[in-house]
């Protein structure tokens, strides 16, 4: 191309071309930073959670070397079997022979900072094998939540100097925890643990699941193949709308005036708590339902009326199972949903300080969400951590969940 | 535990009488001449099933609520219990101990008189469980004896399942207007009953909130929930969409305009990622990290009194949270508008930036402005981030760095503490869930009726 052929621009033209191309640059960028931006706000929460979070999974512990040959603990080897057997370790005289066993190991200020309820610890150990009594065997043990604090150098100034000499010593360190995803709430950031509200949160997601998928799929249904075009209809469409959109705190307030005024008895209990975020949930699942069942080609339903099936077994025999897949993404992320939620839960009762994990659907109980709500609140810089471990341990929930509805997604999708 | 072996039982039961109905159905198959049937043998056998499973479901839900209170009332009506305390906490404590003790849930009482009344309470509960067993087993029986007893070669089964199927479906899809229904009368319901206690003017109008859960008098000036109507758009409506539309709206540009699909692949699922992040840990970031931050920055540039607890801090994390949901809104808005205004102005000359300001945000905006319609219901209602980050303060101020409160910040205070529901304080949290309902309703209808008209403009 020669110079001839360009069309002539004016130094006026070319300026304003030069300005005109470099707002283009600049509009591009800004775009970019926004997205750089919200990407960077979630990698700062992630990171900060992940840093806060590592140190919640470990705990201070002491470790005590019991020799239990010499110290001659007498039990019946019938009683350890009993569901008592701690009970019946305690009056053997357990917590005495633990606590001797610690002033041996680390001095009558060390044995001090042994946990009370350390002992505890022995003793399940001795249930789970009781041959550990004629033997000798060292334990970790967790030291008091102040001693946990000054080896961190917080805390009381007093005991600073204790935590350097016993950790020094090698006697004292922080310790992965498997007990934090086995243990339930407390008073204590070193004797807390997650498997309460973990289990809580597993039967209240049951119990969402059992009643918000069957009548989400139902209503889907419904409304998709048999509904009459009419107001009635119009009506229920536009409540199930609705209802997507309100706010979960207001399914809070419903729970609180019907499910408890129903149901007294089973305040804070996963029961209710089911049953109020079923409500909430049902509205996903049926509208990711109703797009799933309309993706399926009416040539199917054709096919299967005109070789004499009836329009509910053209539904449940030949739409539904080819639905299901994309019925089971909805409501995952629908679960997904309900399991990250707390405003609802703190409204019905679920925010009590709940010490055994529940046993049963109406059993009080905490979830996940309202027990990192619970520990956010303590002061303690110990429970900062271990609120970060949980919030963790939620994310790598929801990560699972989120998984598997994409999984979902991409293994069953189909063009028709 | 007693409902779900009652459930079982009745799971029990149908599940024989789908089997007896079945094998009837197949003798019937070999005596007819021709083996044919009027409906094929497992439609038979849901005939029978469903006679079985739905009234013994339904006693069995019935009696799950019923039991509990005939048991306190013939432990009640036990000599034991005469002497009980009147009315009140210590009543229901010695019998929820003895309950507690009756079931097996606790080994032993604190309270005397409880012990008392633990055998009453054993007697009653046993004699509970064994009515609710017996009746189910008979009702079981009953219904499908009843549906067995009609089962013949010509019996149309399958149009009597099916038409039980399309009840239970018109059933289900009748939830969603029962939980409508059920959320609007126990809104009002309360709602009212606070309006009897202190007036609407005062609530709606008055500018000083202070409810006080531990007062036994009633004083309405304290019930004025300007400052929260405040608070909660200033957060929601204000400092969350500052942060959230700019940021989405350019995004969703970025992504659909100009991003190459292989990074498009990996920016949306982490825009994404942002949505699914569950509130309460958005609030235990705004608390731990942002507020900190926030209140250094304010002293640094010499604002002495910045608060820990900001609406700046809450407003922010919020519209980081609210950042994907305004970004989808505004992507599937620029989608729908069609490819030739796109084509017509790149020929013309403009530039792709030029092209998006002048023609397609333009065409799109009802589309996006219904997604930001839908981002403030969204805002407003949400309640974590300003349960653990806005603080409890009632301010009517348009300082930033203040605490500011929200009505879904004292919903959760009011209904979180130990006040009783006659009480103003408890029942406001259900007037201000009740007036948080209208608006976020109003703002979605009006996003709802945006979208459908600004969807027939192209079709």
């Amino acid at each position: 191309m020669s110079e001839a052929t360009l069309p002539n621009r004016s130094a006026h033209f070319q300026a304003r071309l030069k300005k005109r191309y470099a707002a283009e640059q600049r509009f591009k960028f800004l775009g970019l930073g926004a997205i750089i931006f919200s990407v960077c706000v979630l990698a700062v929460l992630l990171v900060s959670m992940t840093m806060n979070g590592v140190g919640g999974f470990q705990r201070a512990e002491l470790s005590v070397p019991v020799n239990f040959r010499e110290a001659g603990l007498t039990i019946e080897p019938q009683r350890l079997k009993d569901s008592d057997a701690i009970q019946a370790l305690e009056t053997a005289g357990l917590p005495m022979l633990v606590q001797t066993a610690a002033e041996q190991a680390l001095g009558p200020d060390g044995a001090e900072q042994v946990s009370s309820d350390a002992w505890r610890e022995v003793g399940r150990a001795i249930v789970d094998d009781p041959a550990l009594l004629g033997s000798e065997k060292t334990f970790n043990l967790p030291a008091t939540n102040s001693l946990a604090s000054a080896l961190r150098g917080e805390g009381r100034e007093d005991l600073r100097p204790l935590a350097k000499e016993l950790s020094d010593k090698g006697l004292l360190a922080r310790h992965f925890d498997p007990g934090f995803l086995t243990r339930a709430d407390a008073t204590d950031p070193q004797m807390v643990g997650i498997w309460g509200a973990l289990k809580g949160s597993i039967l209240t997601m049951l119990v969402t699941l059992a009643l918000a998928f069957p009548i989400g799929v139902l209503a889907a249904l419904y409304l998709e193949e048999y509904a009459p075009k009419n107001r009635w209809t119009d009506i229920i469409e536009v409540s199930i709308n609705n209802l997507a959109a309100v706010p979960s705190i207001i399914f809070g307030l419903l729970g609180l005036a019907v499910f408890l005024w129903i149901f007294p008895f089973y305040r804070s209990a996963p029961l209710i708590g089911g049953m109020t975020l079923a409500l909430m949930t049902m509205p996903v699942i049926v509208i990711s339902g109703r797009n799933a069942i309309k993706a399926v080609p009416p040539s199917i339903r054709d096919g299967a009326l005109a070789i004499g099936a009836s329009p509910v077994q053209v539904v449940f025999h030949h739409v539904l199972p080819l639905a299901l897949p994309g019925i089971m993404t909805g409501t995952i992320i629908g679960m997904a949903r309900a399991l990250g939620e707390t405003a609802p839960l703190l409204m019905i009762g679920m925010r009590a300080f709940v010490a055994t994990p529940p046993d049963g659907f109406t059993s009080p109980a905490t979830v996940l969400p309202v027990q990192i709500f619970l520990w956010s609140d303590e002061i303690d810089r110990g429970f900062v951590e271990r609120t970060s471990a949980a919030i963790i341990i939620l994310l790598l929930f929801l990560l699972v969940m989120n998984g598997l509805a994409i999984y979902l997604r991409n293994r069953f999708e189909k063009k028709w | 535990m007693s409902p779900t072996i009652l459930l079982l039982l009745a799971l029990g039961l149908g599940l024989a009488g789908w089997l007896a109905a079945r094998a009837r159905a197949y003798s019937f198959k070999r005596e007819v001449a021709g083996g044919r049937l009027a409906a094929l043998p497992s439609y038979h056998a849901w005939y029978v099933a469903l006679w079985v499973l739905i009234p013994t479901v339904l006693f069995v839900a019935v009696w799950s609520f019923i039991a509990p209170q005939l048991v306190t009332s013939s432990v009640l009506a036990s000599p034991a219990a005469a002497n009980l305390p009147e009315f009140g906490f210590l009543r229901s404590t010695i019998l929820n101990e003895a309950a507690a003790v009756a079931k097996g849930d606790a080994a032993g009482v604190f309270n005397d008189q409880a012990q008392a009344l633990i055998e009453p309470y054993r007697e009653a509960i046993g004699q509970s469980r064994m009515i609710g067993l017996i009746a189910t087993m008979v009702i079981g029986f009953m219904g499908g004896a009843w549906a067995f007893l009609r089962i013949k070669p010509d019996f149309a089964a399958r149009t009597r399942v099916e038409r039980t199927v399309m009840a239970i479906l018109l059933l289900a899809s009748l939830v969603a207007i029962l939980t409508t229904l059920g959320i609007l009368v126990s809104l009002t319901f309360e709602t009212v009953r606070f309006f009897g206690m202190v007036s609407p003017v005062d609530f709606l109008f008055g500018t000083f909130w202070g409810p006080d859960p531990m007062s036994t008098t009633t004083d309405p000036t304290r019930y004025g929930a300007i400052p929260l109507f405040w608070g909660t758009i200033f957060i929601g409506a204000i400092i969350a969409m500052i942060v959230a539309i700019p940021l989405g709206l350019m995004s969703a540009i970025y992504l659909t305009q100009y991003a190459n699909p292989k990074w498009r692949a990996w920016l949306k699922p982490a825009l994404e990622i942002l949505a699914g992040v569950p509130t309460v840990v958005y609030g235990y970031f705004a608390a731990l990290t942002v507020a900190p931050f926030v209140r250094d920055l304010a002293q640094s540039v010499g604002i002495a009194n910045a608060s820990s607890e900001s609406a700046l801090a809450a407003g922010v994390v919020m519209g980081v949270m609210i950042i994907p949901f305004v970004s989808s809104m505004a992507d599937d808005s620029i989608a729908a508008v069609p490819q030739a205004m796109r084509d017509g102005s790149l020929a013309m000359g403009a530039t792709t930036s030029e092209t998006i300001k002048r023609v397609l945000v333009p065409a799109a905006l009802p589309g996006i402005v219904a997604g930001i319609m839908l981002a403030i219901s969204r805002a407003i209602g949400e309640t974590m981030i300003v349960v653990m980050a806005a603080g409890a303060a009632a301010n009517l101020t348009a300082n930033p760095l203040e605490a500011m409160t929200t009505v879904t910040f004292q919903i959760v205070a009011m209904l979180t503490g130990e006040g009783s529901f006659d009480h103003p304080a408890t029942l406001s949290a259900f007037a201000l869930g009740f007036v948080l309902f209208l608006v976020t309703l109003g703002l979605n209808f009006i996003a709802l009726r945006v979208v459908k008209r600004f969807r027939e403009a192209y079709e």
